[in-house]
């Protein structure tokens, strides 16, 4: 009730301020687009649950051919595959990617773009490499508007009635998205977060990264043949054993004459053989903290959600990798208000709503750097992702946000995943209207990408907002 | 993989007993093997073929996103597989009752196999030992070729739904042209009556004249009779060629095609991959009929179970978990299609309406419904119709001859529409329409339907070649256009056109904040010409 409520209030000063708004003078098309959004504020941004869909109406989209005798008479389960399986071929599969472009042909694997981090464990994201094999088939897809799509039902309930219904869950946002969760065959492997990192890797590095706050570093290790051992390990050190053969035939006074030595008359201990063996060594690194911003007001709605959602998982993925226990992340989710949220899963899997206010989350980054003092200790990034939607005019109240944020950051990276109506964004306008990115390109970056990129995209997107 | 013990095997043969008497005909060898999950991961890829040729898309888990069904026309979790013998797969802990109703399933498929017509071209070999010879040879090109050919298999594969199955079955049926030559049917039928028009007692003279040139000259009959027509008409031999060119048949198998007519196939450096496109062809051809009797096939396998699995005297005690089991495969979902319910039905349906004689004019004609539900002439020639429907029809056949809407009325059938409720947010699902037309529609629009797409002999000129698609309400799939085309220019060796419909999205006065709907608005179509030219994809409006 008290939530309702809240909704309700939240949904009133939204309108107070739209028809603010409105007097200062908005086009109506951006008006039309502004209340779309807002009616979806009552939407709420739960979590999908994790229960399967209504297993009534599952059946709508199956297709006659994916029953298989095997499964149907009972006789199998769909059989999973083992992540060092996977792995290893996503080694080969990319090592056949690159075969490809040499030979002059577009490359076909597609990698993590599927990634779904489950609850909790923090690390864990499902990579999944895909591949599709390109025919001429029909697309029905594309039918006459007021076409319902259509299946076959059996029954009661006289032509017209409604006899189900079912919550509709927003592409790219629900866990039953992507890879290996259609028609009820679980395609999905589970693999580290690390794995996808290290394809990224040798990609990508960390841009402006300082020294900062060494006091509290962590360690990372490197080896090395460094440690000295007698009697075995990996190289003989010729040298130091040498040395040691020498003083223990003095000691025994195997050695008569020091001018005229015989080396095939040594006696030789085994003690005396000096070994080098590997060894951790310690490795200071400097500490990043990572925020990662994501808009999931109602126009994010579809696919750009899903591309910013991608590009995150990729960066986050590989900063795991790269950057191992040395790298933090916080992840903040805003609509109107900014939310902090515990771990990625959360990040990833909100749903979309509401409407949307750029600065509260530039806002609550700021807040929270202020408050727990991490400009001094951390080097910080902040990557945000929208579709460049924004009821903040004229970024008013954004860009001084951003201007204190430039002050200690090490780079922000915007992107903006357009919906593709043409003409540039509130975003993209006002922070090309403020000079920051001119003034500063060093320190902020913004990649704007239409709404069909594809994975390849989204890496160089990556890449620019990290160079 | 290991076979069945001999206790189980015998099980078996009593099923076969069983079935070969209530009318099935099948091959008496059959292989039964015992699988392991392991085993599966293999099989599953290969479509349950353990010979299939060996290729990197077979070897990882691959998602196939949208589309599976039309990209791959074959289900990777078959228990039975048509080749000589009979391959079947079955878990080690069976129970015996199972795998008696599980046996009857089986034998049920077999019989389909190898009595419906549609698999006329699977008869006269065994698919698994042609496989491993091509297995074989694949693997021996590689170590030649290397990777290269794996890009010749994949731009195989690209094309393997273009191959013309229903051309193929037609050889195999009818004799071409009834054995009269080209230039005798073109004189016949075109060049006399529309060319020349001339009168019905000189055509009828004509024909005598060949009968008799036949008869007094045998086998230079055909000679003798065309050099006294080419002095009657000397533009004959003209008009022939002409037409000749003009009448060729639309080449729909486009990998065929590129095999007798690629320039860049025929050099001997390139010959090699006409092999591979041969197998990728050979093994699509294969799996066509399978997907084409989805319902036709599971429909009777479940049929024969059922009746066959309640008649058998060994299994007694075990009717109810039968039914249990029973029910899970063949019950009716209130929402959604299972090919296995459905085509079970049918076939009870069809021969009850056989056995009371209703397949006949008498019937039809009748229009009194009194009389209609009363209709009996007491034939019982039901289990003779349905073993007729099993040999001669396909999928599309079946629904559109036999579903009515008695059938549909039966079983409580209707269309189930899926709406989106702005309001509110959610998925309407809605009783759409009870009429059989409608259902049958809905039906045979869920079929496998691969795009005919013929080549254009007369347009494709300087070494390009020219691709028709021929529109069916439903264009092609864009984002898979360039690397498919790309493919085809690899394999013919010079530019492609591809000429096709799409849609033209007329936008509607909605505004959507949902982007992933079916886009408001109206459709336009227009035809459109791809081309691919130097791994270079660019189109234009026709």
């Amino acid at each position: 009730m008290v939530k309702v409520f809240k909704m309700v209030l939240m949904r009133n000063k939204l309108l107070t301020y739209l028809d603010e708004l409105k007097a200062k003078g908005l086009d109506p098309e951006r008006e039309a687009r502004l209340r779309a959004e807002l009616e979806t504020v009552n939407n709420g941004h739960g979590l999908p649950s994790d229960e399967p869909l209504n297993d009534d109406l599952a059946g709508f989209s199956r297709s006659i051919y994916s029953f298989g005798d095997l499964f149907v008479l009972g006789q199998a389960v769909s059989p999973q595959y083992s992540a060092s399986g996977l792995m290893k071929s996503l080694d080969e599969l990319l090592e056949r990617d690159r075969q490809r472009e040499q030979d002059g042909f577009p490359r076909k694997i597609q990698v993590g773009r599927l990634a779904k981090p489950g609850r909790g464990g923090k690390g864990k994201v499902v990579v999944v490499p895909t591949t599709v094999e390109e025919k001429l088939f029909h697309d029905s897809t594309i039918k006459p508007p007021d076409d319902d799509s259509v299946s076959g039902g059996t029954g009661e309930g006289e032509p017209g009635e409604v006899f189900g219904e079912q919550p509709v869950r927003e592409e790219g946002e629900q866990a039953g998205t992507g890879p290996g969760q259609g028609e009820g065959e679980k395609h999905e492997m589970e693999s580290s977060a690390y794995e996808l990192g290290r394809t990224l890797t040798e990609k990508f590095q960390l841009p402006n990264l300082k020294e900062k706050g060494k006091k509290r570093s962590f360690t990372r290790y490197t080896y090395d043949l460094t440690d000295i051992h007698r009697g075995f390990g990996q190289i003989l050190d010729k040298k130091a054993t040498l040395r040691k053969i020498m003083e223990s035939n003095i000691a025994l006074g195997n050695i008569p004459d020091v001018a005229d030595i015989d080396p095939t008359r040594f006696l030789i201990a085994p003690r005396d053989k000096v070994y080098r063996i590997f060894s951790q060594e310690k490795d200071y690194e400097p500490q990043a903290m990572i925020f990662f911003l994501r808009d999931y007001s109602g126009s994010m709605a579809g696919q750009v959600t899903d591309l910013v959602v991608t590009q995150h998982v990729l960066i986050y993925s590989w900063l795991l990798y790269q950057y191992g226990g040395q790298v933090e992340s916080r992840f903040i989710l805003h609509d109107t208000e900014a939310k902090e949220v515990p771990d990625f899963y959360s990040y990833y899997n909100s749903r979309v709503a509401g409407g949307t206010q750029v600065s509260c989350a530039y806002h609550m980054v700021n807040e929270i750097v202020a408050k727990e003092n991490l400009a001094n200790d951390y080097n910080i990034y902040v990557f945000h992702g929208t579709d460049g939607d924004d009821w903040d005019e004229g970024g008013q109240l954004a860009i001084p946000e951003l201007k204190q944020m430039l002050t200690y950051a090490s780079r922000v990276g915007v992107t903006i995943a357009e919906h593709g109506q043409g003409g540039s964004t509130e975003v993209a306008r006002y922070l090309n209207s403020s000079g920051l990115l001119n003034d500063k390109p060093e320190l902020i970056k913004m990649d704007i990408m239409q709404e069909d990129a594809d994975e390849p995209r989204l890496i160089e997107g990556i890449k620019r907002l990290i160079s | 993989m290991e076979l069945i013990n001999q206790h189980t095997k015998q099980i078996m043969e009593g099923c076969k007993e069983r079935a070969r008497a209530a009318g099935l005909r099948f091959t008496d060898e059959t292989l039964e093997y015992l699988v392991t999950n392991r085993d599966l991961l293999e099989l599953s890829p290969k479509v349950m073929i353990p010979t299939l040729y060996d290729y990197w898309v077979h070897d990882v888990e691959v998602l196939r996103e949208k589309g599976k069904y039309e990209l791959y026309p074959n289900n990777p979790y078959e228990t039975v597989i048509n080749t000589r013998p009979p391959i079947s797969f079955y878990n080690d802990n069976n129970p015996d009752w199972l795998n008696v109703m599980i046996f009857y399933h089986v034998l049920a498929h077999i019989d389909f196999f190898q009595n419906n017509l549609y698999f006329r071209n699977t008869w006269d070999y065994d698919f698994t030992g042609q496989a491993l010879s091509d297995k074989r040879l694949i693997a021996k090109l590689r170590a030649e070729k290397g990777h290269w050919v794996d890009y010749v298999i994949e731009f195989a594969r690209g094309i393997d739904n273009l191959v013309d199955f229903h051309g193929e079955l037609s050889e195999l049926f009818t004799p071409s042209e009834a054995g009269y030559s080209d230039r005798l049917n073109f004189y016949f039928d075109r060049f006399l009556q529309s060319v020349k028009n001339v009168s019905i007692s000189d055509y009828i003279k004509e024909v005598n004249r060949y009968n008799e040139c036949l008869k007094n000259f045998g086998e230079l009959g055909e000679k003798t009779f065309f050099r006294e027509a080419e002095r009657r008409y000397p533009e004959l031999e003209t008009h022939f060629t002409k037409e000749e060119v003009k009448h060729t048949k639309p080449r729909r198998d486009l990998l065929r095609f590129l095999l007798e007519n690629s320039e860049f196939l025929d050099r001997d450096e390139n010959t090699w991959m006409k092999s591979i496109l041969e197998i990728v062809r050979k093994t699509s051809v294969f799996f066509q009929p399978q997907i084409r009797t989805k319902i036709l096939n599971e429909g009777w396998a479940s049929y024969w179970h059922e009746n066959l699995f309640l008649q058998d005297d060994r299994i007694k005690g075990h009717e109810v978990d039968f039914a249990r089991v029973h029910a899970g495969v063949t019950a009716m979902p209130r929402v959604g299609m299972n090919p296995y319910a459905l085509g079970m039905r049918l076939f009870t349906y069809i021969e009850e309406q056989a056995d009371k004689g209703r397949y006949s004019f008498l019937f039809q004609r009748l229009a009194d419904s009194a009389a209609r539900k009363d209709f009996d002439t007491g034939t019982a020639t039901g289990r003779d119709f349905i073993l007729k429907a099993r040999e001669n029809l396909c999928d599309y056949l079946f629904i559109k001859n036999y579903l009515d809407q008695d059938f549909l009325d039966r079983h409580k059938l209707f269309v189930a529409g899926k709406r989106l409720d702005r309001q509110r947010m959610v998925w309407q699902y809605y009783v759409k329409s009870r009429k059989a037309d409608d259902y049958r529609q809905m039906v045979l629009g869920s079929l496998y339907h691969p795009p005919t797409i013929s080549v254009d002999m007369n347009k494709g000129i300087n070494g390009s070649l020219y691709l028709v698609h021929r529109f069916e309400g439903k264009q092609l799939v864009q984002e898979y256009v360039a690397n498919t085309l790309m493919g085809i220019e690899y394999l013919w060796g010079g530019p492609i056109y591809l000429e096709t419909s799409e849609a033209q999205i007329v936008p509607g006065q909605a505004l959507s904040t949902k982007r992933d709907e079916p886009q408001q608005g109206e459709i336009r179509w227009q035809r459109v010409v791809y081309t691919m030219s130097e791994k270079i994809l660019s189109k234009k409006t026709l």
